[in-house]
């Protein structure tokens, strides 16, 4: 399957899964909101241009927010995330003169402690942005703190089931191909 | 001139993201003052579609609680018929030609419509909740909503060509007046934003009696619901140590996450009735000007 085939899919799947299964099972806790689609940007090719890159976040988070009625929350968490991925690509990817072996970031491109800790920086902005967004409307600063965390934890569990239940196979990537 | 482009050029992928995230920005602080008017364009029929057609398989699964539902609250209907109609004084011919009413001799004053609910959240502070009914089958703005078991879940705050957006109980910005069943003391219901089973209700001074358990209704002097309706239950009575009013956790009568069908009640007298009452504050205010 092409690149292109592949990431379109998701892009369904991962909208399906966020707007009629996520959003709409009771939640366990009034802090905690699973946001799961924001992995779909995470895992985009690592040679996609960095335009398009905004411009396909910008449009997963406004069809997510048209299907939750909040046009331009999601959007606007979505494109900072994808304004700073390069950036902390860079930060913890293996520091490699050849460039990167795999093409997507995954625990076996990056290792599984880089990989955790590149999730682990954008959900918190990913989160920190859009809680922060909401909160300037309504709540206080310590549930915003909390449910920040909260979002963040819950989301990384959720990276790591999703990386253990569907390991990506990624083909090593050569000079001779 | 040449520098400029080289700048723009250098900086492309930043000003794209900047230009991005004022998009965003304005699209979510227009979108909330203007009472989600735009939400309901193009992007909110494309949405409908496809939560209809995902409800359709869906609401097989629970056609039979839903069937279980529906029936009690037709039996119960039966009983409550009466309630709907107001007597009208028959000495007063006038009214009597102008105002529509039935061969009975009372007129219809709330008219109940069913619908079927095809979105709706519980996690978010604001909670709304869309149906398939819009402006096509009589809906308009402020209508109230009740559930298939009786319980109020919400009033219209938007209404498309054939669908509408429900602000529910559970929303932060949502205040109404209720009433207890026993005293019959009004108060105002509210949600904080934290647990789903529980609302607020404030107002009740401390001289009343009300315990676990007590029934709350809507209350008399609203222009969307009818009075006497179900609401919900006190499921806690808490003193407010600093006034001397309780503040009573109500546990809704409707169940936001499992909504199915639910009832749209119009108001016959609606317009009438809201607009005599600006007029009057109107007339008053200018009243008081002149003086």
């Amino acid at each position: 399957m092409s690149d292109l085939v592949k990431n379109i899919l998701r892009f369904f799947i991962f909208v399906f899964i966020q707007v009629y299964i996520l959003d709409v099972m009771p939640h366990l806790h009034e802090l905690i909101t699973p946001y799961l689609y924001f992995l779909f940007i995470l895992w985009l090719p690592f040679y996609i241009k960095r335009g398009w890159l905004l411009v396909l976040s910008f449009v997963l988070g406004l069809t997510i927010d048209y299907f939750l009625m909040t046009p331009g929350l999601h959007a606007a968490a979505c494109v900072l995330v994808a304004y700073l991925r390069p950036f902390v690509i860079n930060l913890f990817a293996p520091k490699d003169a050849s460039g990167f072996n795999y093409k997507e970031p995954s625990p076996k491109a990056m290792g599984w402690t880089s990989y955790s800790l590149y999730a682990v920086f954008l959900s918190l902005l990913h989160n920190g942005y859009l809680l922060f967004l909401e909160w300037l409307s309504f709540g206080s600063f310590i549930v915003f703190l909390m449910k920040v965390i909260s979002t963040t934890a819950i989301y990384m569990l959720m990276i790591y089931i999703a990386e253990f239940l569907f390991p990506r196979k990624l083909r090593y990537k050569t000079n001779v191909a | 001139m040449r520098n400029v482009f080289l700048f723009i050029r250098q900086f492309s992928v930043f000003i794209a993201f900047l230009i991005l995230q004022i998009i965003c920005l304005y699209l979510l602080f227009t979108y909330n003052r203007f009472h989600r008017t735009k939400g309901l364009g193009v992007a909110g029929e494309v949405t409908c579609y496809f939560n209809k057609n995902y409800k359709n398989v869906q609401g097989f699964f629970h056609l039979r609680e839903e069937n279980r539902r529906v029936h009690k609250m037709n039996d119960s209907l039966m009983n409550l018929l009466k309630n709907n109609f107001v007597k009208i004084d028959s000495l007063d011919s006038l009214v009597r030609e102008t105002v529509p009413f039935d061969t009975t001799g009372r007129q219809r004053i709330y008219k109940w419509r069913s619908a079927q609910v095809l979105y709706t959240t519980v996690n978010n502070d604001r909670n709304y909740l869309q149906i398939n009914k819009g402006s096509n089958d009589g809906i308009s703005d402020d209508m109230g909503i009740f559930s298939s078991n009786g319980g109020l879940v919400g009033k219209v705050v938007n209404t498309g060509k054939n669908f509408s957006e429900i602000m529910t109980l559970l929303n932060v910005m949502n205040k109404l007046s209720v009433q207890v069943q026993k005293t019959g003391r009004a108060g105002m219901l509210s949600w904080d934003g934290t647990n789903t089973t529980e609302l607020d209700m404030t107002g009740i001074p401390r001289t009343d009696t009300i315990r676990k358990g007590d029934t709350i209704l809507t209350g008399n002097y609203s222009l969307s619901y009818p009075p006497g309706k179900w609401v919900g239950t006190v499921a806690k009575v808490l003193k407010d140590e600093s006034s001397n009013f309780y503040i009573l956790k109500i546990k809704p009568a409707a169940n936001f996450g499992s909504l199915q069908q639910v009832f749209v009640v119009e108001n016959m007298n609606f317009i009438e009735q809201k607009k005599l009452n600006e007029e009057t504050i109107k007339k008053v205010e200018r009243k008081a000007e002149r003086k």
